[in-house]
């Protein structure tokens, strides 16, 4: 066996053990009970699910919330993405900055903070618990990645070409749709599919603005398993869920736009036109459509169940709320999630690095790409497995001897760091592909050993995106509820899980705090997110 | 119908990249720009062209002013020094485009391709894709698609300096048999002096930004308007005072005419002077370098200084060697 097969084993061998016991374990063990209910299989059983009316119902509205979720993302991130990126004007930076922020706010704020809305300022509108708002809190979430993935690929797109078409006497307009458009193609269907995944898998948003009427699979999966103990039909659409992800991320990987050797000659960002009007009007309501939330969410937390002006809320948030709602104070809640936070971000970044470094290393044999490749795609999995499914196969699988990490301390930061996993894999991965690799050699051949290539050649280059990986990472474990509302007990609950319980009990200083608490953690991850911005790294390197 | 300039200016970002450029291009005839790069040519095309807007001075046709006419409403054509294919269609797409934007009928389209191809050499090429084809062939392809505008002015920008020196030769000739063909009126921009002189009909050189000189091709090719255009039009040498006199009269002409006080500068071609035994002048060779066509000679000839010469190949001299040498009056221009 040759020296680059062996350091290929040694690198993947951590984070592909990790994986082993703490992705691929649960979540077989969870399908496992469903498919073998009473100690044999059961496949008619599971299949008879699949014809259940309300599954029907289920899928079809997963399908089609998600489906017109992704349009109007696009509707909406397509001229945004142009202006923040090809038009020039005072607080471009700061924009972006701003409308990068709702994707990395934890789900229940979300939903906490569009319910806020549509139950206060626009109560007369009479959206709250329809789809309409469903899907507009997964626009919400999901527009920048719209903006960041296809802003990327149109700031770096050769001009040339749609000059060469308008000199041919192509409008504008066509101009953008046989030039740009082909162009950007590949951009825009990789940044789609990956908002339809993150639509048709969203939990967070789902429970809490859908409540019981409105499922989609993975709250039914959530329902199934923990209300109805229906574990058949929860390991059903669990795998339904992970085939259809899987291809989706197949078609994402295929789409992936692949770093190109070809010279090309970005434009400066000029400033904007009156023919920019209709896109800068888009943006404009784009921010304001983001803003109403955030601020319906920051008014209510101001305010008392009167409506009078108030900082009972905050004051509230050392005490166990109305009732005894609460175990421990949302204070305490606090402290334990920023520091899980920090334990996952360890994990999930140096796992990160490693799966990386053993993915990108250039395959001498079509085994050894085939072997690399392999890697990479099984890194992604988790983003295609319902963190429902997850954190309860934590519960039935690690939870007696031999392993037994019910108790552990670490259970919490070890899920949270596979469910970032592939988010940091996808922004460290393009980093490390864009190194030339006769740099490597070059380095070898004036005499640097394996360990000094990767001082002089990896780590300058990787430095920026380990940052962006990281806040990525933690702006994720912050916020991250599905698996955790199953891992986390009462005395040591997370933020989320809080305020979600939170927004269960009746009682009106609850909702007070719930709103309080949710304002504390987004302006957490947002500031978290606005020191990323600063270092200026490439998220998720394009699209994922 | 004409293209008429007058005192154009374009900066960027307050630098000046072209300044008061007057030029006046007849229908039906090639103007070559010539300049050495960052000369400011490429932008004087892409103002012409719209892609540029003017920081003074107007751009005409027929003696409307173009200055609130977008590009694609020009009516021009403009031609990259890259092709610039559309990566994404195919030759006959990439050729049909413009008939497409105008909805030009299939049946009417593909005959008018057909015929395009024919035109720049390209028959059978309709199904290729941009990424299989040659330099060369890509740059025939955007000609071809250029021409499909039927343009009222085709630009072109260096089109064929991307390509290697005798494939660059084959399709200047091409480059102008086809511009003849179809009475395009066209302005070239390039730095490439040979290029503008098998293609163009007048010639106007630019540097840092100015105009210097235009005229039919031969004229300024004969008379440059200074040393640094007779360097940049391939003179080999600017000559001054007693060596510019004697050279000059070496060749029969006389750089005092009419101003007996002042030598005006005499511009010599390498060609200019041969090695000849009978030749009027004599010197010591300094240097000699062969080619395939004749061997390059640099003489130091007596009263003038160092000069370069030619032999032909067969010619045995070597450094330190005394010659005699004639010299070719048309291959002289007196400056002005």
């Amino acid at each position: 066996m040759e020296r680059r097969h062996l350091a290929l084993i040694a690198l993947a061998a951590i984070p592909v053990t990790v994986l082993a016991i703490f992705f691929v374990l649960p979540v077989t063990g969870m399908v496992g009970r469903g498919f073998r209910p009473e100690g044999h299989w059961d496949l008619v059983g599971v299949l008879d699910v699949l014809k259940r009316p309300r599954v029907h119902r289920v899928l079809w509205f997963t399908v089609w919330s998600s489906a017109v979720a992704t349009s109007l993302t696009l509707v909406l991130g397509l001229p945004a993405a142009y202006v923040l990126h090809r038009l020039a004007f005072p607080l471009r930076r700061l924009v972006r900055a701003a409308l990068l922020v709702p994707f990395v706010l934890p789900t229940v704020v979300v939903g906490v903070a569009f319910r806020e809305l549509l139950t206060g300022p626009l109560a007369w509108l009479d959206l709250d618990g329809t789809p309409a708002a469903i899907i507009a809190g997964l626009v919400f979430f999901n527009v920048a990645v719209v903006i960041r993935a296809v802003g990327a690929a149109w700031e770096s797109l050769d001009h040339r070409p749609a000059e060469a078409a308008a000199a041919l006497g192509a409008g504008p307009w066509a101009v953008f749709r046989t030039v740009t458009l082909p162009a950007l193609r590949p951009a825009i269907v990789g940044a789609a599919s990956v908002v339809f995944l993150f639509c048709a898998t969203a939990f967070g948003v789902v429970l809490t603005l859908g409540g019981l009427r409105y499922a989609s699979v993975e709250t039914e999966i959530y329902l199934l398993t923990t209300n109805l103990l229906d574990l058949q039909g929860a390991a059903a659409l669990s795998i339904l869920q992970l085939a259809v992800v899987t291809l989706l991320l197949a078609i994402g990987a295929r789409l992936r736009p692949t770093p190109t050797a070809v010279t090309r000659v970005p434009p400066r960002p000029r400033r904007p036109r009156l023919a920019d009007l209709p896109q800068i009007l888009v943006t404009v309501a784009l921010l304001a459509f983001v803003a109403a939330p955030i601020l319906a969410l920051v008014v209510g937390s101001l305010k008392d169940a009167d409506g009078h002006w108030t900082m009972a809320n905050y004051r509230a948030l050392n005490t166990l709320g109305t009732h005894q709602a609460l175990v421990e104070p949302v204070t305490t809640a606090l402290d334990l999630s920023l520091r899980i936070a920090i334990d996952a971000t360890l994990l999930s970044v140096l796992l990160g690095l490693l799966v990386a470094l053993s993915v990108t290393r250039r395959a001498h044999t079509r085994a050894e790409r085939r072997v690399r490749g392999a890697l990479d795609a099984l890194f992604m999995l988790p983003l295609g497995v319902s963190a429902v499914t997850l954190g309860f196969g934590f519960l039935v699988t690690l939870g007696r001897p031999p392993l037994n990490f019910r108790d552990s301390p670490w259970l919490v930061p070890i899920a949270q760091a596979l469910v970032a996993l592939p988010l940091v894999v996808r922004t460290l991965v393009p980093a490390l592909q864009g190194i030339d690799d006769r740099q490597r050699q070059a380095a070898a051949s004036l005499g640097a050993g394996p360990l000094r290539r990767l001082v002089v050649v990896e780590v300058p280059v990787l430095f920026r995106p380990v940052l962006a990986a990281a806040g990525f990472a933690f702006a994720v474990s912050l916020g991250e509820f599905g698996a955790t509302s199953f891992l986390a007990r009462d005395e040591n609950a997370t933020l989320p899980v809080v305020i979600f319980r939170l927004i269960g009990h009746p009682g009106p200083m609850n909702y007070g705090m719930a709103l309080a608490a949710s304002c504390v953690l987004a302006a957490t991850t947002a500031a978290v997110m606005l020191v990323v911005e600063r270092v200026r790294a490439p998220l998720l390197g394009g699209v994922l | 119908m004409s293209l008429e300039l007058g005192s154009v200016s374009v900066s960027y970002d307050g630098a000046p990249a072209i300044a008061d450029v007057d030029l006046t291009l007849p229908d039906g005839q090639v103007l070559a720009v010539l300049g050495p790069s960052g000369s400011g040519k490429s932008t004087l095309l892409r103002a012409v062209a719209g892609l540029e807007p003017t920081t003074s001075g107007t751009i005409a046709w027929d003696g409307q002013d173009l200055a609130h006419i977008p590009t694609h409403k020009r009516g021009f054509a403009l031609m990259f020094q890259d092709g610039q294919l559309f990566g994404h269609l195919t030759v006959a797409a990439n050729v049909a485009y413009p008939l497409r934007l105008r909805h030009v009928a299939s049946a009417a389209r593909r005959e008018r391709v057909s015929e395009l191809l024919d035109l720049v050499g390209l028959t059978g090429y309709e199904r290729r894709l941009p990424g299989t084809l040659s330099g060369g062939e890509r740059q025939r392809v955007a000609l071809a698609r250029a021409l499909a505008v039927e343009p009222r002015l085709l630009l072109l920008d260096e089109p064929l300096s991307a390509l290697d020196a005798s494939l660059r030769e084959r399709l200047a000739a091409d480059l102008r048999r086809i511009l003849v063909a179809a009475g395009t009126t066209a302005l070239l921009v390039t730095h490439d002096q040979e290029e503008a002189y098998a293609v163009a009909d007048r010639l106007a050189v630019v540097r840092d930004g100015r105009l210097v000189q235009e005229g039919p091709v031969g004229d300024v090719w004969a008379h440059p308007a200074d040393a640094e255009t007779a360097l940049f039009l391939g003179y080999a040498r600017v000559l001054e005072g007693t060596a510019a006199v004697i050279v000059a009269a070496a060749g029969g002409l006389d750089p005092q005419e009419g101003t007996s006080t002042t030598v005006r500068p005499l511009a010599v071609r390498r060609s200019a002077i041969v090695l000849d035994d009978t030749g009027p002048l004599a010197g010591e060779v300094v240097a000699a370098r062969a080619t395939p066509d004749q061997l390059r000679l640099v003489v130091d000839v007596d009263g003038v200084g160092e000069v370069d010469a030619v032999a032909a190949s067969v010619a045995h001299v070597g450094p330190g060697e005394r010659v005699r040498l004639r010299v070719d009056q048309a291959r002289l221009s007196i400056l002005p």
